[in-house]
């Protein structure tokens, strides 16, 4: 994800703005913006963490977040 | 082309289909490149990737499903993994574009994996729709617009109604018809 992304990003629960944290960057010279490959958003209000995993956010509240079909 | 069939081709992701043509032209004639535009069930990725390369807007395709938002990325694309329009912002986007699950779905002929959970509304097809109606107004921009694609199979009357109890307007800017169903994408403004 584009670091700028967080402008926009919320915690699903609370709609408080979140934190990035051990992010880790795409090595590449011709982007013209930071891409965040890895690393955790983490809510600024109730501490809830989502975790960014090859380059996506996943921002589903904690009870949604199983890989199986809702 | 029945439920049944569209599932044979594909198990994890839905893949772009007449409903996701007519909802990508309608919303790109309708666009700016300095709009923000949020795809709710990106799916392939396929309409949010036309809308960015048509009209320079800026973009975000989110999904509930894991393998789509992977997808999505291989586009390209922005993406996020978000229950409808939970993780972002008030007033984030010019424009949120949705083509929901829409097919009314017997409870006893489900097949609970993610082909089902891009395909079927429930018994009355509007499952997903109706919550969606609930929560997009916040994440609208002042003047900002809903592009919502509707099958006849789910009741575009219902849908309008009850858009209209979540203070939308609506507009058909399209529509295309088909042996077993008529499709429409809904213009919703406040």
């Amino acid at each position: 994800m584009k670091e700028s992304l967080l402008e926009i990003l919320r915690c699903p629960l609370d709609k408080h703005e979140l934190e990035l944290e051990d992010a880790e960057y795409a090595d590449d010279e011709n982007a013209n913006e930071d891409e965040v490959v890895s690393g955790t958003l983490v809510c600024t209000e109730c501490g809830e963490r989502y975790p960014i995993e090859d380059g996506i956010p996943n921002l589903l509240p904690p009870d949604m977040r199983e890989e199986t079909p809702a | 082309m029945g439920l049944r069939d569209r599932r044979d081709i594909e198990t994890d992701v839905y893949q772009p289909a007449e409903d996701s043509q007519l909802l990508a032209e309608a919303a790109r004639d309708r666009l700016e490149a300095s709009d923000r535009v949020l795809e709710v069930g990106t799916g392939s990725g396929y309409v949010a990737d036309r809308i960015a390369e048509e009209t320079d807007a800026r973009v975000i395709a989110a999904d509930l499903n894991p393998h789509a938002v992977r997808q999505a990325r291989e586009r390209g694309l922005e993406t996020v993994r978000a229950d409808l329009v939970s993780p972002f912002a008030d007033g984030a986007f010019d424009a949120v574009l949705f083509n929901p699950p829409y097919l009314p779905t017997d409870p006893d002929n489900e097949w609970d994996d993610w082909m089902e959970a891009a395909l079927s509304g429930g018994e009355d097809g509007r499952a997903v729709i109706d919550p969606f109606l609930e929560r997009v107004g916040r994440v609208l921009a002042p003047d900002g617009v809903v592009y919502l694609l509707v099958s006849s199979l789910t009741g575009v009357d219902e849908v309008v109604e009850r858009a209209g109890e979540e203070g939308f307007s609506a507009v058909a800017v399209a529509d295309e018809s088909f042996p077993f169903e008529t499709l429409t994408v809904l213009e919703l403004v406040r």
